[in-house]
């Protein structure tokens, strides 16, 4: 059986389909058979942010009509062959999908794929609902303002009542904190709010903290997932996230300056 | 022209919720049941007109004072509200009330509601996080969610947080073993005797009863001090516990 992620925020422009490309490109890396959903219909993001735009035929609203079988619509990664990606239809807006067609796709899908990552759109409208529906796990990308904390809290709400684990008396989703974004100076400076702001009000399992980079910017004008890009800082962080979702143990970084310089000096011990 | 009476049905079931005042009955005195409740309804009378209430007994049955329901429904029929049921009663309540046209719930009293229809939302039935110490009393051990409300017809005990945004709701006391940062309102029904506890204060609304105080009218210097809020002279108290 397959694991199905949802990257969900509640918040636009957090990061979630950033985060989606990364660790989806992340755990094929690691040798897992994955594939990534964009459930933003009517917007399609993240086939640009992968680098496949050009060769979208069909999309997930053609697999749900019956218009293309899964397999035509589906885009193998032309960086990894163990990634594949189900784009998003531009032409149609979000009330295209349905639950019965979403949970027939994730069913078929289970089949074939070990990890399922569904990149959920903004919002809490039919789009983003049926992204995190059918979720074993929830990646929450916050950014460390207010605004977006509030968004990420209504978020698990939402996650702990209205999936399918729930619905069904279930055990419940599975969440983790990514806060993306994260500028140690900004937070000394008093400008954004800190690691221990957010978990104060959040209080979730933290699975990584993304500093702010201009590699994601670069890579996502690119078109490849910033985990590929391993000198930068982001990428980096995106590696450390897949492996501790994995269950390796590896020690958080980029929340302060300074323990990052110490650990580039001395390689992380 | 007649109308083809078979084109749409005569007669049909609907299942429907409705929101119904109870009448909570801790006294065999009827003498003093009848002034109170004229005292209530004088406070307002259009509200009360013809209103329908579900009687609760189970206060009166639980001191065990031998109440003659026949007697009490006469009472309250005079009061201009109308009895459609009653909950937490005797057998020999139940019989009376069956004579009258008076349906009973014998269905144990709905204890454990949370607002948004959800049998069980926030539940797994394996670990604790739900809990019910007794029939009313609601106990959530999982922080309370921006836009979650939670509703307790008794006592609510949030082991928790409770998030900004959140709501929780209490007919009797509330109490936060965490920050409280969303709505709380205590007594619900009218409960003036009803409390809210809460470790740390930096809720946006507190109400008991109907009285409420926003954020910016409870004093900043009780945030992180465990504190209490009650009802004095229909005006909020915020004190230290301690």
């Amino acid at each position: 059986m397959a694991r199905i992620i949802v990257v969900t925020s509640g918040k636009g422009g957090v990061g979630k389909t950033t985060t989606s490309a990364a660790i989806s490109m992340g755990l094929a890396k690691k040798g897992h058979k994955t594939v990534v959903i964009d459930f933003d219909v009517g917007l399609r993001n993240l086939d640009l942010i992968m680098g496949c735009e050009r060769r979208v035929v069909y999309d997930i609203i053609n697999v749900i009509n019956g218009e293309a079988t899964l397999n035509q619509a589906l885009i193998k990664d032309k960086n990894c062959n163990l990634l594949s990606i189900l784009p998003a239809s531009q032409t149609r807006n979000k009330d295209a999908l349905t639950l019965e067609g979403v949970e027939k796709i994730l069913e078929e899908l289970s089949k074939d794929f070990k990890y399922i990552v569904c990149d959920s759109p903004a919002g809490i409208e039919t789009g983003a609902h049926l992204a995190m529906y059918f979720a074993d796990d929830a990646f929450v990308v916050t950014n460390p303002e207010v605004s977006s904390v509030r968004d990420s809290d209504r978020m698990l709400g939402l996650l702990s009542s209205k999936s399918r684990r729930a619905e069904r008396g279930e055990e419940p989703i599975k969440e983790y904190l990514l806060l993306s974004r994260y500028s140690p100076e900004r937070v000394k400076s008093g400008e954004m709010l800190s690691l221990d702001d957010v978990q104060d009000i959040l209080s979730l399992h933290l699975l990584g903290v993304i500093p702010e980079s201009k590699s994601v910017l670069t890579s996502s004008n690119a078109g490849t997932p910033v985990i590929l890009d391993e000198k930068s800082d982001a990428g980096q962080a995106y590696a450390d996230i897949v492996a501790r979702y994995l269950g390796e143990t590896r020690p958080h970084r980029f929340i302060d300056e300074k323990s990052g310089f110490f650990r580039k000096l001395f390689g992380g011990k | 022209m007649t109308i083809n009476s078979h084109s749409f049905p005569a007669v049909e079931f609907k299942s429907s919720t409705f929101s119904v005042p109870v009448l909570s009955i801790a006294s065999n005195d009827l003498i003093l049941i009848q002034q109170l409740l004229d005292e209530k309804i004088k406070l307002a009378p259009e509200f009360f007109k013809h209103s329908p209430v579900v009687v609760d007994l189970g206060e009166v049955n639980k001191k065990q004072l031998a109440l003659d329901f026949e007697d009490l429904a006469t009472v309250i029929r005079k009061t201009g509200l109308f009895t459609i049921g009653i909950r937490n009663s005797n057998e020999a309540q139940q019989a009376q009330a069956i004579s009258l046209g008076i349906p009973v719930n014998t269905a144990p009293t709905s204890d454990v509601r949370v607002e948004n229809r959800k049998p069980k939302p926030i539940t797994a039935p394996a670990d604790d996080e739900f809990v019910t110490n007794d029939s009313t009393t609601v106990t959530i051990t999982k922080p309370i969610r921006s836009g979650q409300r939670i509703y307790s017809f008794g006592d609510l005990i949030v082991l928790a947080q409770v998030g900004a945004g959140a709501e929780i709701l209490a007919e009797g006391n509330i109490h936060v073993y965490g920050t409280l940062r969303g709505r709380a309102l205590a007594g619900v029904q009218g409960n003036t005797e009803a409390r809210i506890f809460c470790s740390d204060l930096q809720a946006e609304l507190i109400s008991i009863a109907g009285n409420y105080k926003i954020s910016d009218d409870i004093h900043g210097a009780v945030a992180n001090t465990p504190v209490q809020i009650y009802l004095q002279k229909n005006t909020l108290v915020v004190k230290p516990i301690i």
